[in-house]
């Protein structure tokens, strides 16, 4: 019966159901998928599709404060890979090797690039020369993943000039992309290194751009524009400094190759950074884009360290400089006054217990106050002045200085100048123990020796303090507002006459030798002893002109120069050069 | 009489048939154009030939007599077990299925797959057999011949290894079962050795099935010996089931785990249920256009003229290309099972029914396998997929049909082609 006709019409409908059900069911599926999931399929299908080639943005162009530039961005070409693996890639490079010769260096390098983002094209060469972008349009055909497109690279017209100050741009790494700082960076950007490149990073970057080219399922570009439309890269906004170009170009000169030393120059009343350098210096050029080998291993061989930053990581015993610091906090306590002689006259020495302490001028200074001790830096006044104003207030007043701070200049990785720390025995027994040291260390904490080690900088930021009014401006690169900070506080005559003693030292005291003509120039010397070198001493001199009334206030370090009188030459070269008197008056006046 | 003028006596069928195949062609020509052309590109023209051929083939099919076609199916269905034991020593591996034996090679050049005539040849065969009783099988004892006659050819084609294909026999087998009036107490009872075996990875699921089994075989009330060997059957597949895992190939494995998850490995196994979903998902209402299916482009859809056509109908023509193509489906297969139910005789009839189950299951696995709701065995969808005996022995079994479907009228309507 099973073949019956009403038994076959029952089977076929129970058959013709169960087929529709399995394609209502096919249907419905189908629907889900196209119809409701669409966007999420249509998205990986872009995904897939099209990869995106990151346009750099071009920094931000820094300039003076006369606007010339400092800092801007040439053209320049990078080549990259698009690779669906690191097995293709490896590859791809090895092919390339056979066109463009590569190191193995470049080739891992290129595939640790790819690595830390695989969804990015791989970076072979950040900064390839013309000779090579050509070879490999030449040869574009063989390499279906290869991306040539055009980065800004950055230039600084100045570079040596710069060094002190720029820093450099480079690929971020490793640790910056895991750091917090580099929140939103990816590998292979190109960021500041250091100095204002570093400082204003996120002023400076820009905005990247994005370009979409089109792969296939191998990682082929199969084209180049149209996919979509790029994001075209937003350049930074200019940053204005306070540099004084011509200034900064002068000082550099006057350094040349020979001298060893940092120096600061800035507007007491705003902070205003002018100029500042290191010497020997280095071309910041170089090192954009990977620093090449042989020039790092010389900079770094060089025994005149010029990596190592003298105007803001330096910290260098400031000898007799800190004499006004002394000077400062005893008038200010009310220990002595500017007219006030001590006990013992100079006379090239002073006994304390059983060690006598040497005055710098052998033959003596004899009886004198304190303006005429601070002209001709006498040893000896300023030993029993420590001693009057007693230890914990000789660190104390210290600390009240700044003397264990950060200037707070606008530039990373300023080394925090180092004093002794309040309460002052703590600090020393905790340094020597309870029994190895005595009331002496006040002795060499007055001249600016001992358990004192103060950068270039910071030192300038103390003397802003001595141009003016007592209060001490942050020193700032870029041009911002000023920040001013009350250091001590003197009487206006007390001022006038620190501002006289200083005017004395060039006048007749230790800097007579660099007197500016038509200006009143005030300074104060300082030879620091130091251990590196026990016969070749660090030469100070930090000073402000017009004495009266100063616009510029010069720190300047020269290591192992010497007696603080060639340094004294040095920051009346500049001064003279920025208040453009004399030397160029006279010169004009010669030629007419 | 007016419908022996008619040049064909079915042309509902014919004319679903053709519809597809021309679909199928445009989209084997669409699957050829890609950004990076490849040897595909030309394929749609190879695929027209075959295409050509078919028609021929079908027509001269037509032609026979349904008693031609009983005559033939002991020669056949030898002929193909012949083919099918030779395979294993002499067979070739290509595409998707590179590494197995399906096809047969005669110096490089690669004839034709002979499962394909096999599938042809155990329908026959089955159609036979159950044609051959007055009665609807009944018990288990009355299933020995069809399911010889279905394991010896599903055997040597699973040693290829052809996962799919050996699907195909299963469903070609229960179908026909079904056709010829088996209850489906009975056929759940054969199907539950299998059951036991998927559902042997979970010892609660197969706990409960076993209580569910216990009470069928009390319902039905088989023969005593019949009921235990169904049950010891279960038992022993259950217990088995780890032992076979272990057995099978690692990419077999690794295609049934992808189908439970395919993100479980997205490069390798799973990346061709996650591209093709992505195409089909992509395409939306409407489609991205006929050739402009970018997945299709860009060549992230594997095997796009073959196995994967139909994620190109879906991503090219949307959800309403898609939908049209099901119903052609659809709309042909109701033909053929209304041919099968209009058949006076018992053979033809099966005949009819059996080759649209296995049309069926064709459709159901291969469109499934592009979403992901039937793990990829490789099967291809008929008149869409390239390849050409296939495309060959699909439209045979058009031929068949059609003439099934002629003589299934009566005396009157026998000469009509």
């Amino acid at each position: 019966m099973s073949f019956h006709p009403n038994e076959m019409q029952r089977r076929a409908r129970l058959a013709s159901a169960l087929l529709f059900l399995a394609f209502v069911f096919l249907v419905g599926s189908f629907f889900r998928t196209q119809v409701l999931q669409h966007a999420q399929y249509v998205l990986q299908s872009e995904e897939n599709r099209l990869r995106e080639v990151p346009l750099p943005a071009p920094r931000g162009v820094i300039y003076d404060r006369h606007g010339q530039i400092i800092a801007e961005n040439l053209p320049g070409y990078s080549v990259s890979l698009l690779a669906p693996g690191v097995d293709s890639l490896r590859a791809a490079l090895r092919r390339l090797a056979g066109t463009i010769p590569m190191s193995p260096e470049q080739i891992n390098q290129a595939i640790r690039r790819f690595r830390r983002a695989p969804n990015r094209p791989a970076v072979i060469f950040p900064d390839a020369s013309f000779d090579v972008v050509s070879v490999l349009e030449e040869h574009r055909v063989e390499f279906p993943g290869l991306i040539i497109q055009s980065a800004p690279k950055r230039y600084y017209p100045d570079g040596p000039a710069m060094a002190a100050f720029i820093g450099y741009t480079g690929e971020v790494n490793e640790a910056e992309l895991g750091s917090a700082n580099f929140k939103g960076y990816k590998a292979g950007q190109q960021v500041g290194k250091d100095g204002l490149e570093r400082q204003y990073e996120h002023l400076l970057r820009g905005r990247e751009g994005t370009r979409f080219v089109e792969v296939d399922a191998r990682g082929r570009v199969v084209r180049e524009a149209g996919a979509r439309q790029d994001l075209l890269p937003e350049a930074a906004p200019p940053l204005y400094t306070n540099i004084d170009l011509d200034l900064q170009k002068f000082v550099v000169a006057l350094f040349g190759d020979s001298l060893i030393g940092g120096i600061v120059a800035m507007e007491p009343n705003t902070g205003a950074v002018l100029a500042l350098h290191s010497a020997p210096t280095f071309d910041p050029n170089r090192f954009i884009g990977g620093i090449p080998a042989d020039y790092w291993r010389a900079l770094n061989e060089d025994s005149r360290r010029p990596l190592y930053n003298k105007a803001i990581k330096g910290a260098y015993a400031p000898g007799s400089i800190w004499k006004l610091a002394t000077a400062v906090m005893a008038i200010q306590a009310g220990v002595v006054s500017l007219d006030d002689q001590m006990p013992v006259a100079c006379t090239g020495g002073y006994q304390y217990g059983n060690r006598r302490f040497k005055c710098w001028e052998k033959k003596g200074h004899g009886q004198v106050n304190l303006a005429q001790a601070i002209e001709v830096s006498c040893d000896v006044y300023f030993y029993q002045l420590g001693l009057k104003i007693g230890l914990s207030r000789l660190v104390a007043g210290g600390v009240e200085l700044g003397a264990r701070e950060r200037s707070g200049i606008d530039l990373p990785s300023e080394t925090r100048s180092s004093f002794p720390s309040t309460p002052a025995t703590d600090y020393y027994n905790r340094r020597f123990g309870a029994r190895g040291w005595s009331n002496a260390v006040s002795l060499n904490l007055a001249i600016g020796q001992g358990e004192n080690a103060q950068t270039v900088v910071n030192m300038a930021r103390f003397y802003t303090a001595l141009a003016t009014d007592g209060q001490a401006a942050q020193p700032r690169i870029v041009r911002g507002e000023a920040q001013r900070e009350r250091m001590f506080q003197l009487n206006d005559e007390q001022m006038d006459g620190v501002k006289k003693a200083l005017a004395g030292v060039v006048q007749r005291g230790t800097a007579a030798a660099s007197q500016i003509r038509g200006v009143m120039l005030a300074g104060k010397t300082g030879t620091a002893q130091n251990a590196h070198d026990p016969l070749r001493d660090h030469a100070w001199f930090v000073g402000f002109a017009p004495a009266n009334d100063a616009k510029i206030v010069v720190a300047v370090m020269l290591e192992f120069g010497g007696h603080g009188t060639r340094a004294a030459r040095i920051a009346s070269k500049i001064i003279e050069h920025y208040l453009g008197v004399q030397t160029t008056q006279v010169i004009n006046t010669e030629g007419e | 009489m007016n419908s022996a003028r008619r040049r064909i006596a079915d042309p509902t069928l014919v004319g679903l048939a053709m519809a597809l195949s021309l679909f199928g062609i445009a989209m084997v020509y669409s699957a050829g154009q890609t950004d990076v052309p490849t040897v595909v590109a030309k394929l749609y023209r190879t695929q027209i030939a075959w295409f050509i051929l078919g028609l021929g083939a079908a027509y001269a099919v037509s032609r026979a007599s349904v008693r031609f076609l009983d005559w033939l199916t002991t020669p056949a269905y030898a002929v193909s077990i012949v083919l099918l034991f030779l395979l294993l020593f002499i067979g070739a591996g290509a595409g998707t299925a590179a590494s197995t034996k399906s096809w047969l090679a005669i110096g490089g050049v690669r004839l034709g797959q002979p499962s394909e005539l096999a599938k042809i040849a155990v329908i026959l065969m089955l159609a036979r057999i159950l044609a051959s009783r007055k009665v609807a099988p009944r018990s288990l004892m009355d299933l020995w011949q069809p399911a010889l006659a279905v394991a010896i050819p599903w055997v040597l084609i699973m040693r290829q290894p052809d996962l799919g294909t050996g699907i195909v026999f299963v469903g070609i087998f229960f179908a026909m079962l079904f056709w010829a009036g088996a209850s489906w107490q009975l056929l759940v009872l054969v199907a539950s050795p299998v059951v036991s075996l998927i559902l042997a990875f979970s010892t609660g699921l197969w706990g409960a099935w076993f209580l569910v089994l216990i009470a069928l075989v009390l319902w039905y009330r088989p023969y005593l010996v019949e009921g235990v060997a169904v049950v010891l059957a279960n038992v022993v597949t259950g217990v088995v089931a780890p032992v076979l895992w272990d057995q099978l190939n690692p990419y077999q494995q690794k295609r049934l785990l992808v189908f439970l998850d395919p993100t479980t490995d997205p490069q390798a196994s799973g990346y061709h249920v996650i591209q093709s979903q992505v195409a089909i998902g992509s395409g939306g209402w409407l489609g991205k256009g006929f050739t402009l299916g970018s997945q299709k482009r860009l060549a992230f859809l594997p095997a796009q003229h073959t196995d994967f056509i139909f994620p190109v109908v879906g991503e090219e023509l949307g959800f309403i290309g898609v939908t049209i193509a099901l119903s052609l489906f659809l709309f042909l297969l109701l033909r053929s099972v209304r041919i099968a139910a209009r058949s006076a005789d018992p053979f033809p009839s099966l005949v009819a029914f059996g080759l649209a189950s296995a049309w069926f299951v064709h459709i159901l696995v291969n469109v499934g396998m592009t979403l992901n709701l039937m793990p990829i065995t490789g099967i291809p969808l008929p008149f869409f997929s390239y390849g050409g005996s296939f495309m060959l022995v699909c439209w045979i079994a058009v031929g068949m049909l059609v003439r099934i479907s002629g003589e299934g009228r009566g005396p009157s309507d026998m000469l009509v082609i």
